[in-house]
């Protein structure tokens, strides 16, 4: 189970390289915000995972809860910053 | 019991990557803002709910397990919501829709 966990980690931080291509390349600064709210949502994942490698989940669901909020807060924050920008 | 519970783990988590790879995908080949949102935001709030169910599932009937249901909650209710917002702010800011191009010789 622990492999599996390992592979399933591994395939999904190669999917956050392919989306920070459009972090990068992405043409203005919408593009870039959903892809960094979906790198955002990636991550949650590749934690708890990391938690039940190091066997210290109790730990890391924390880290997780914070880390979603945080992602929440931050994607609204700026949508309506460039609201106000117009 | 042992087994079965792993393997309900590990198909609800091979069922959220698969997701997040459709949402990746769309994210990187569709041509605006708009359908790259419309495939993110509702691949991602689904991949993210399987995954932590079948994380769930594996860590068994205890608090972690409550918790990791919880962010499950939060994350099907905020994603949407942040999708939204960041959606009605590129509305306001005017950004171009795009649309198909009428093909030449189209009877």
């Amino acid at each position: 189970m622990q492999t599996f966990f390992l592979a399933v980690a591994l395939g999904i931080c190669f999917l956050v390289l392919l989306v920070l291509y459009r972090v990068v390349y992405g043409p203005g600064v919408f593009n870039r915000v959903a892809a960094i709210s979906a790198v955002g949502t990636k991550t949650l994942i590749i934690l708890l995972i990391v938690g039940f490698l190091y066997q210290r989940v109790d730990m890391f669901v924390d880290i997780s809860i914070v880390y979603a909020l945080l992602n929440f807060i931050g994607c609204v924050a700026v949508a309506k910053y460039l609201e106000m920008e117009r | 019991m042992e087994t079965i519970q792993n393997i309900l783990a590990g198909l609800f988590l091979l069922g959220g990557c698969f997701f997040f790879a459709t949402a990746t995908i769309g994210l990187l080949r569709f041509p605006d803002f708009f359908t790259r949102l419309h495939a993110t935001g509702k691949g991602d709030t689904l991949a993210v709910t399987l995954c932590l169910i079948g994380l769930a599932i594996h860590s068994g009937l205890n608090v972690t397990s409550v918790k990791i249901l919880l962010i499950a909650v939060f994350m099907f209710l905020a994603q949407p919501t942040s999708t939204h917002a960041i959606s009605r702010a590129g509305v306001r800011c005017g950004l171009e829709i795009w649309r198909k191009k009428e093909k030449e010789g189209n009877p």
